[in-house]
């Protein structure tokens, strides 16, 4: 099966049924994308479908052939950061870490919408991906800061 | 192993010696840590067990788990403070397991004295308590005690690395090393030579170092003390940091557990067969409770532990919630062994007519870090390297050899990023898992991960509590306090997995947050009761702290109401005697929130105050009522860090532990069916999320010469507060957790 992952085809040879999280971390060695649940609970493992967010624990890897899957990793890259990322790190958000790449990846496909979101636009569009450490606060303000510099670009 | 690795603690101080490659030259005495653990790779020069130096930068050792709480930036700042090196080109890393980062403070927090009262006495039980600490070799991340730890060893080694690079300038230079400065990674001449540190490293090679070489004054710092990009951020934004999960190795096979739902039940029997047959699957593991398969990728052995078919015996504890409350309760029909406060007599003073009395309880609660318990390792050439997401590596190496019949000294520990650590990552259970399934894949490297499900079901959990207080109330303020706290002990729980034994005493953590708090209460008597109850039990953040403050914090609101007192008023007048230090807590986080105004309509506020880990914490919180359910405003947190090595880390970690804590107080509960646990994932054991949590606003105050904990601290006030406000806005005194039981919270 091919799949097309941040912009390279991919050579896959797995059952149908495996979902996407895993083919991601286990056979293709991207690891940026978490397993946190399982279940769509917990959003740690949201990747974009053809810019949509999704989550991967639930996607089948038979549903993600032929459309453009976009991971933390084709986000952006420590020497190349999109501005999201920028805005993330200003904001000093992260603490363990590990929830963070789901949180990029949902705010990344909210701001892809608007670049003027409102309080509730983030409250919605966040309310699926689960912090442990609790950085919420610092989640919304550096969405907010990321909208204030895309507006501005 | 290169020459630094057998550098010995041959004097009081260690000599310089060259290694390959470069320079290790140290600054250890003896009596301040184990043998330098660390080598020195081509081209690197090993300075002391805390600072390697690379042509490119410098890499510091932060030997604490880096598990959210920006220790590992905080650590490295300690050293290059006093070394002056340029932030932008420092780097940090978690160290192997190693006897030289024993962590001296974690011992001494044990210690039956309250941590307000800081007598002579305790001082020197610390002392001792170190000294044992360091002879167990326990490097360890807990109790809150990290700065405590190293603020002066870290900085020591700064300091060291510092004068003898200093001193190999002044000798190239053929002038005074008075006349020398540093700044950013170099030494500068008064003629603007500059010469970085890393271009020193082969002349630093012969220079012995100070054997107490002088700290900067605080006002002279220019890291510490002000907010610090952290090291892991952009690692952490850019799904590059690699947590123990994101271990790959070549040839790497997956692997997962299933194990005996009823906790401490062991396997009788167990057919593999249909999982032995899944294509990508490789080999069924039994353990002593539970079988572990190995498969290709992790989703085929998560399929194949469902086909397994197990008999399992049966847990070793009443097979309810009721039932092991019930047996929990019991433990107050017999003597208390930890009455670690009596004042005046309580007895008497409670004889009274106006005596209130009430009993609450808590939970068990699960720690539910995001990223579930996972370990990998390989056993290969009679040596075995484990590569655990942990915030114990003396212990991982330890538990580790043991079960798979090696030396200790022929084990490695690496320790990734922790994705979350609560306490549950003191454990090594899932460790010792991947290390026997190691070994009965010998040759290949095996990442074992846990389902979700197992992770949750299979949790060294924050045991429920039960107590039962009495108190009464004089005109000025409570006269009498009388509390009992029954619970199975955290402490002998973790002595017994650890040690093997329990040492004799008083369980300090049983009552630690009700016995120790600076309320200057006539007539107050705490004492605790163990029981036995077999469900596991670990740390759970703030440990005793997290159900005791809710316990006590909540009835002394009931006092307070019950006799016309303001709450916030009434503790002043408590703690004025007692601590200045918590007054002024209590008055800035008063002052914040506006205490002394009301709040607008529709809106209540609640209070609480809980002393712990060396830090004590005031926490208001509003809340409304809406259609879809009470919602939480604003929360006010004021806590006195000692000295504030990074505010903006503390301020994270405030309002990470308020977070925790009211994610708890509001939907935590771990209940038991057939023996085992129900809830299973997020569903069932949620979390706060984003639309959830309030407004935060944190005050940090800093009225001491050395800092104090601040990972845990912010969690113990964060249910009585919450409980505090539901109450006066609904009139309804909630004695139980969680909350959400009794009132409906917005989602
Ligand atoms: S792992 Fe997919 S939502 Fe949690
Ligand atoms: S940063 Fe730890 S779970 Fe979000």
């Amino acid at each position: 099966m091919k799949l097309v992952i941040n912009g390279t085809t991919h050579e896959v040879t797995a059952d149908p049924d495996m979902p996407l999280l895993w083919v991601l971390r286990d056979e293709l060695g991207l690891t940026g994308t978490k397993y946190g649940c399982g279940v769509g609970q917990c959003g740690a493992c949201t990747v974009h479908l053809d810019g949509q967010p999704v989550r991967s624990c639930l996607t089948r890897l038979g549903d993600a052939q032929g459309v453009a899957i976009t991971t933390i990793e084709g986000i952006g890259t420590p020497e190349k950061l999109a501005v999201l990322q920028q805005a993330w790190i200003d904001n000093q958000v992260a603490q363990c870490g590990y929830c963070q790449s789901g949180q990029i990846m949902s705010a990344a496909a909210l701001l892809a919408g608007t670049t003027t979101p409102s309080e509730a636009d983030i409250d919605a569009a966040m309310a699926g991906n689960l912090c442990r450490c609790g950085t919420y606060p610092r989640i919304r303000a550096a969405i907010q800061d990321a909208a204030r510099r895309l507006q501005r670009a | 192993m290169s020459r630094a690795g057998r550098i010995t603690r041959r004097s009081f101080l260690v000599a310089t010696v060259a290694v390959a490659g470069g320079t290790a030259f140290g600054y250890w005495r003896y009596r301040e840590a184990g043998a330098n653990p660390l080598t020195a790779g081509p081209g690197e020069t090993v300075f002391n067990p805390w600072v390697i130096l690379r042509s490119d930068g410098v890499t510091i050792v932060a030997p604490r788990a880096e598990m959210g709480q920006g220790v590992q930036s905080t650590l490295a700042a300690l050293v290059a403070e006093e070394m002056d090196l340029d932030w932008a080109e420092v780097r940090a890393e978690h160290g192997p397991a190693a006897s030289a980062y024993a962590n001296l403070a974690v011992a001494a927090a044990g210690l039956p004295f309250a941590d307000y009262r800081d007598s002579r006495m305790q001082r020197l039980a610390d002392d001792a308590m170190g000294i044992v600490g360091r002879l167990m070799g326990v490097q360890a991340t807990g109790g809150s005690t990290s700065m405590a730890d190293a603020f002066v060893r870290m900085r020591l080694a700064g300091a060291a690395a510092r004068a003898v690079l200093v001193a190999a300038a002044a000798q190239r230079l053929k002038q005074n090393q008075l006349a020398l400065k540093t700044e950013k990674g170099a030494v500068v001449a008064p003629d603007g030579t500059r010469i970085r540190y890393g271009d020193l490293a082969e002349e630093a090679s012969g220079i012995a170092p100070p054997a107490n070489p002088s700290l900067k004054h605080p006002r002279d710092w220019t890291l510490l003390g002000k907010p610090l990009p952290r090291l892991d951020m952009v690692a952490k934004s850019t799904g590059t940091a690699a947590f123990g999960i994101d271990t790959r190795l070549p040839g790497m096979l997956f692997a997962s557990v299933r194990r005996n739902p009823g906790l401490g039940g062991g396997m009788l029997s167990y057919d593999a067969t249909t999982a032995q047959a899944m294509p990508g699957v490789k080999a069924v593991v039994p353990l002593a409770d539970g079988v572990a398969v190995v498969a290709s990728n992790t989703w085929i052995a998560f399929k194949a532990l469902e086909t397994v078919q197990i008999t399992w015996a049966p847990a070793p504890y009443p097979p309810t919630t009721d039932g092991i409350f019930a047996e929990i309760a019991k433990a107050f029909d017999a003597a208390p062994n930890s009455t670690l406060r009596d004042d005046g007599d309580v007895e008497r003073a409670l004889a009274g007519a106006n005596v209130l009395k009430a009993e609450y309880r808590v939970p068990y609660l699960a720690h539910a870090t995001m990223e579930p318990m996972n370990a990998a390792a390989l056993l290969k050439d009679g040596r075995l390297t484990v590569w655990a997401p942990n915030q114990a590596p003396t212990v991982i190496r330890d538990k580790c050899a043991a079960a798979v019949g090696l030396a200790a000294d022929q084990v490695s520990v690496i320790t990734p990023f922790l994705g979350g650590g609560f306490g549950r990552r003191a454990e090594f259970d899932y460790a010792v898992q991947a290390a026997l399934v190691a070994k009965a894949m010998a040759g290949t490297p095996v990442l074992l991960t846990w389902r979700r499900e197992e992770d949750m079901t299979h949790d060294f959990f924050r045991p429920g509590a039960i107590c039962r207080l009495e108190g009464e109330v004089g005109p000025e303020g409570p006269v009498a306090l009388k509390a009992a706290v029954a619970a199975p002990s955290v402490y002998a729980n973790q002595a017994r997995r650890v040690l093997g034994l329990v040492p004799p005493g008083p369980d300090k953590i049983l009552v630690e947050g009700l016995f120790d708090q600076p309320y200057g209460i006539p007539n107050y008597r705490v004492s605790g009761h163990v029981s036995g109850v077999k469900v596991p039990i670990g740390s759970w953040r703030s440990v005793g702290n997290s159900h005791n403050a809710f316990f006590q914090e909540c009835f002394l609101d009931e006092l307070a109401h019950a006799s016309g007192l303001d709450p916030v008023a009434m503790r002043l007048k408590l703690m004025a005697q007692q601590s200045p230090r918590a007054a002024k807590v209590v008055e800035a986080v008063a002052e914040l929130a506006g205490w002394g105004s009301a709040p607008a309509a529709g809106r209540a506020r609640g209070m609480a105050f809980c002393w712990s880990f060396g830090t004590p914490t005031a926490e208001i919180v509003e809340i409304s009522q809406s259609a879809q359910g009470i919602r939480l405003e604003k929360m006010w947190i004021a806590q006195d860090v000692g000295l504030a090595l990074d505010p903006g880390t503390i301020a994270a970690q405030a309002i990470s532990g308020a977070v925790y804590g009211l994610t708890a107080a509001i939907m935590g509960e771990i209940t038991f069916a057939d023996g085992a646990v129900q809830q299973q994932n997020f569903y069932d054991y949620d979390a706060l999320r984003m639309p959830q949590v309030p407004q935060f606003e944190t005050k940090i105050l800093a009225s001491l010469d050395h800092p104090t904990g601040v990972g845990e601290p912010a969690t113990p006030p964060a249910a009585p507060a919450l409980a505090n406000a539901v109450f006066a806005l609904t009139g309804k005194r909630i004695r139980s957790l969680p909350l959400g039981k009794v009132v409906t919270f917005a989602s």
